[in-house]
């Protein structure tokens, strides 16, 4: 029956070709834990994906009760995390994620880098990932406001006198984000709500589906 | 891949009539004991991915993520502190050197040098070796960067009073009740409570607020006549009529606030 579908499908489509180009593709040796247990300095990009894959499912189930306004923010959270089954676990969930896919980046970044692996020809790939982590960390400077709770609010507002104190544009990368030079408040709150769930996802998107590519095209670096 | 001449298409689409294997790559001749991500390596991959998302629930479900109090920006007393992983950048600017004149240096010469070299690392080093020992300043510098990393988050944090700071900050739910003070319970709460539990039930310096209790009213009665904690007996004067009229009254109260 399924083979059935598959066929049907797969004349129609052609998909076999770019299925098996996803499923197709070697692991060496060094990068298997299975035969060398130390490969397991390999997991980290792997892991950190995962969590990406945590982060954006718990996340788009928290957008269910959000309200990214300064009156209903809170008590949306305050909400979520007494009264909604689940609701704590899976705020837990995209809080911790945060952190842990810091950890994981970072651990990933070091064995590239101790490993030597960004060396030629793979340094456009090294440089995506830094901006990968960019990316993250303005997702975890962003999502840390939503909340709109207290240290939420001061960390904000102490993050952003520091970008205005930038020369010549600081004003204006403050008034990008918050909406305006000197105010924290509800344009703040929805600024930071979109760039979190929008403009920052879709570039880290972007940016993985170069990283995963460059992988493939490339290979992984081999032994040292 | 069949060109020109004979090419068969499905009805008038680009799609090629001829269906092609669907059957894995051959790995056996490539280098080392390589083997295939499709199936062999994922049957395997997918057992390291339950066990660190059952790690990672265990971590969930132990430590509810934080909520402070509504956000109040009247709240003058409140010290700011980011994330962890921002706490590096918010220590290195409390440093003479990276702090009042020279903070440009803080805000963006060091991050900026620290950054920027982290995303041009392939360009700074470019030797062929790829051993740390081969290449002693890229690996110096990294050390160096992580180390500070660790030292300015640790200097940071260890002055904080983690769970002191949690339970000072606290989420109150803001429960808002109407009381009605034409109830005659109120008219009898008047009499022998407001002195120290409010005008609003909202407790004060000697006595705790009234609106959130979990008392039945045989509770409330008896606790009354008898005191409980600081509260002492016999507080309470007036008929058994009244007694029974400030605990519903009270109950009343605690219901809305449900």
């Amino acid at each position: 029956m399924l083979q059935k579908m598959y066929d049907w499908i797969d004349e129609r489509v052609d998909i076999t070709p770019l299925w098996r180009d996803i499923a197709d593709h070697e692991v060496p040796e060094h990068v298997n834990p299975a035969h060398h247990f130390s490969a397991f300095v390999y997991c980290f990009g792997g892991l950190t994906f995962f969590v990406t894959v945590i982060q954006i499912l718990s996340g788009m189930f928290l957008t269910m009760y959000y309200v990214p306004d300064i009156e209903n923010a809170w008590k949306s959270v305050y909400y979520l995390q007494t009264e909604v089954a689940h609701g704590q676990i899976v705020r837990g969930m995209h809080h911790w994620g945060a952190s842990v896919v810091i950890v994981m980046l970072f651990l990933h970044t070091l064995r590239v880098f101790f490993q030597g692996a960004y060396k030629k020809p793979r340094e456009l790939n090294w440089m995506v990932g830094v901006l990968l982590f960019f990316c993250m960390l303005g997702l975890g400077f962003t999502g840390y406001l939503l909340p709109w709770d207290n240290k939420a609010y001061f960390a904000t507002q102490v993050g952003l006198d520091i970008a205005g104190q930038v020369p010549f544009i600081g004003d204006w990368i403050k008034t990008l984000l918050a909406g305006d030079v000197s105010i924290v408040g509800a344009q703040t709150l929805t600024r930071f709500f979109a760039i979190h769930v929008f403009f920052l996802p879709g570039a880290l998107f972007a940016l993985m589906a170069v990283h995963f590519l460059l992988i493939r095209k490339q290979g992984i670096s081999g032994p040292l | 891949m069949h060109k020109g001449k004979g090419m068969k298409f499905v009805g008038d689409s680009r799609i090629s009539a001829d269906t092609k294997p669907n059957i894995p790559k051959d790995y056996s001749e490539y280098p080392g004991r390589t083997e295939a991500f499709w199936p062999n390596f994922l049957l395997k991959e997918w057992l390291v991915g339950a066990v660190f998302l059952v790690g990672f629930l265990c971590l969930t479900v132990a430590h509810p993520s934080p909520l402070e109090g509504m956000a109040d920006p009247t709240n003058a007393g409140y010290i700011p502190l980011p994330d962890w992983y921002f706490l590096f950048l918010y220590e290195l600017l409390k440093y003479d050197f990276a702090s009042g004149p020279y903070v440009l240096f803080g805000i963006i010469v060091i991050p900026g040098l620290a950054f920027g070299g982290l995303l041009l690392a392939p360009f700074l080093d470019r030797g062929p070796g790829r051993r740390p020992h081969q290449r002693p300043i890229a690996v110096g510098m990294m050390l160096l960067g992580v180390a500070s990393v660790v030292w300015l988050t640790y200097e940071s944090s260890s002055h904080v009073d983690w769970e002191a700071r949690a339970e000072a900050n606290k989420p109150e739910p803001t429960v808002q009740v109407d009381i009605d003070k034409d109830d005659p319970g109120y008219a009898v709460f008047q009499d022998n409570c407001t002195s120290c539990h409010g005008d609003d039930l909202q407790g004060g310096a000697s006595a705790p607020s009234l609106v959130g209790i979990d008392h039945s009213a045989d509770e409330i009665k008896k606790i009354a006549q008898e005191g409980t904690g600081d509260m002492p007996p016999g507080i309470f004067k007036g008929s058994d009529e009244e007694l029974q009229q400030l605990a519903d009254f009270i109950v009343s109260v605690n219901e809305q606030a449900k």
